[in-house]
């Protein structure tokens, strides 16, 4: 183990000296996330506009599936956050294995004596993504006493056990999608789509229509990612919500594993 | 330390016409054929030998190398490196070997290489200290200095290639496969790299198999050469020996007093070129004296060279024909 987190800091201590060497690509990345945010609060805004044309707020009574304005914040914050920790960490080592294995280098993965998925998942960060997590967490901070969460120990560690589970759920889908480079050799774009339907992520799943409200639990398991997160912050979270967002990492983290033994028995038995 | 019995791999490739009606027909119908990239090959490494292993661009050079680190699953054969089952990659095997590929590199392009060299060094469960102590002594024999501490995009590309090396060197490995790794350096950057292997092989007793397109690597470094052909093997043994093998006709210079003509030539070899006074002759190696003997006797010789040809164009001779030459 000891050998495991000596590597991640050196890691991610080489992968912020690389960032740093381009200081105009930080603040163009600190930009685009802002403006990206702005956006998005404008586009949920409108949803809370009443229709005499008067600004959201305290008066607002519309509801957005069931959401009031302030516990949807909660869910854009959550999709921020996770937004961010894709940003930080899940585009820049996911989205290097399709370079890895359309230039070779991941044979020199391959022969270092470290568990091959750990590499490639953790090898590096982009801190771009941080201020866009802190952003997240911020904005959750801000509405959900508003929304009326009582913030209790209790609730909190739920809250923070959701969202991990969420990351991981994110992470094994990304990761799959990854691995399958090991075929196709352009999974880039398949990943961008998987981005797409991340974003559906930013509303409360109930704002959808019931087909599509499925799809997004179960399918693409979206409503794990923001929507229970947000619920379990306000303190709504039922323990059978909690129990499947944990049996739903937990199974595709272990799917995430298992793919990637079964595409590397087919890489190292077909590359050349 | 290395042991390899009747190896072989086959790939399905997929059999397609070329154009679109030929992309069609293989997207209704796929066909694949097989295509064997290595035969049947069969060699033994002793510890601390250090060989080169040659062939032409697709000979299987590099599919047996990746197979010998474990990268790819033989389709039949067997291969132990250094005890192991390379293909099974445990970790005390691949703490014990390295791959070190000429177009390929694993040094993080926007640092220097030190950073990539902590990293390995925390991959290979090295202390600091010891780690350090590795790199000192390893940058001292590859005359590294400051440029381990340029970012490598700034650096050149045989100062590059040996930061390469140290970090495929830093976990101290008993087995090197080397593919090209003087590709593409110019020829001073060349004999330091080929200086240094031969330094390290002298003191650490590694197991050293090297693939090279430059014959000066070779001759340099291996007494011994495992030469494939068409994925089989075709030499193993001294050098030397293989030029007896791929020329078994040594060449003839004359420089005569008087010109000669090419019929009176003809039955001493065959006639390269008559050209006045000077002839070239290529004369069987077994009748090499008493066509020599002959020639002086017969003919008014001012000048007499003997020479084998040279061995990058026998073995690019031998490429170049499907078949095995005499």
């Amino acid at each position: 183990m000891g050998r495991y987190w000596l590597t991640l800091r050196r890691f991610w201590g080489t992968a912020l000296a690389g960032q740093l060497e381009y200081q105009l690509n930080v603040l163009i990345d600190l930009l685009a996330m802002a403006a990206n945010l702005a956006g998005s609060l404008f586009i949920l805004s409108l949803f809370f506009i009443p229709a005499d044309g008067s600004a959201a707020g305290a008066d607002a009574v519309r509801r957005l599936g069931g959401w009031s304005w302030e516990e949807a914040l909660v869910v854009q914050g959550v999709y921020t956050l996770l937004d961010g920790a894709a940003s930080t960490w899940l585009r820049p080592n996911l989205g290097a294995i399709v370079t890895h294995v359309r230039e070779g280098t991941l044979d020199f993965v391959l022969l270092k004596p470290i568990d091959s998925q750990f590499w490639l998942s953790s090898r590096t960060l982009a801190p771009a993504g941080l201020s866009e997590m802190a952003l997240g967490v911020g904005l959750i901070l801000w509405a959900a006493p508003r929304a009326g969460a009582q913030l209790q120990p209790v609730a909190l560690a739920v809250a923070a056990l959701m969202l991990l589970a969420g990351l991981v759920i994110l992470y094994s889908l990304w990761f799959l999608l990854a691995a399958s480079s090991i075929w196709f050799v352009k999974t880039w774009n398949a990943t961008e789509v998987l981005r797409a339907a991340l974003t559906a992520g930013r509303f409360p799943v109930s704002a959808y229509p019931p087909g599509l409200r499925l799809l997004l639990t179960l399918v693409l398991p979206v409503a794990f990612l923001t929507t229970v997160p947000a619920e379990a912050i306000l303190g709504r979270a039922t323990p059978t919500l909690v129990g499947a967002a944990l049996v739903m990492a937990l199974v595709s983290f272990s799917l995430s594993r298992a793919f990637w033994r079964f595409a590397l028995r087919y890489y190292t038995s077909a590359s050349s | 330390m290395i042991q390899v019995e009747r190896l072989c791999k086959t790939y399905r490739v997929a059999a397609k016409q070329p154009g679109l009606a030929g992309t069609l027909r293989h997207f209704v119908n796929r066909r694949s054929r097989e295509v064997s990239a290595v035969r049947e090959l069969s060699f033994r490494l002793e510890p601390g030998e250090m060989v080169g292993f040659l062939g032409a661009n697709g000979a299987g050079k590099t599919t047996t190398l990746k197979m010998l680190c474990g990268l790819i699953h033989p389709s039949s054969g067997l291969v132990r490196v250094a005890g192991y089952e390379p293909q099974r990659r445990q970790r005390a095997f691949l703490e014990q070997i390295t791959l070190v590929m000429g177009q390929k590199q694993q040094l993080i392009w926007d640092l220097p290489p030190l950073d990539s060299l902590r990293v390995n060094a925390a991959v290979y469960g090295l202390g600091d200290a010891e780690a350090q102590r590795r790199i000192t002594e390893l940058a001292e024999m590859l005359e590294l200095g400051e440029e381990l501490t340029r970012p490598v995009r700034k650096l050149s590309l045989g100062q590059r290639m040996k930061a390469e090396l140290l970090a495929a060197l830093l976990h101290r490995p008993s087995v090197l496969f080397l593919d090209e790794p003087t590709l593409g350096l110019d020829v001073n950057a060349q004999a330091r790299v080929r200086s240094f292997l031969a330094d390290y092989n002298r003191r650490t007793g590694a197991t050293v198999l090297l693939t090279s397109h430059y014959m000066a690597d070779i001759t340099a470094l291996c007494p011994r050469v495992l030469l494939i052909h068409q994925g089989a093997l075709f030499h193993d043994g001294a050098l030397d020996a293989l030029a007896a093998r791929l020329a078994p006709c040594r060449q003839v210079r004359l420089e005569l007093a008087k010109p000669a003509a090419p019929e009176a030539l003809a039955p001493y070899g065959e006639l390269e070129s008559c050209e006045g006074q000077a002839v070239r002759l290529l004369v069987p190696r077994e009748r090499l004296t008493t066509v020599v003997a002959e020639l002086l006797a017969r003919f008014e010789v001012l000048d007499l060279e003997v020479s084998d040809p040279p061995i990058e164009e026998l073995i690019g001779g031998l490429f170049q024909q499907a078949a095995v030459p005499c």
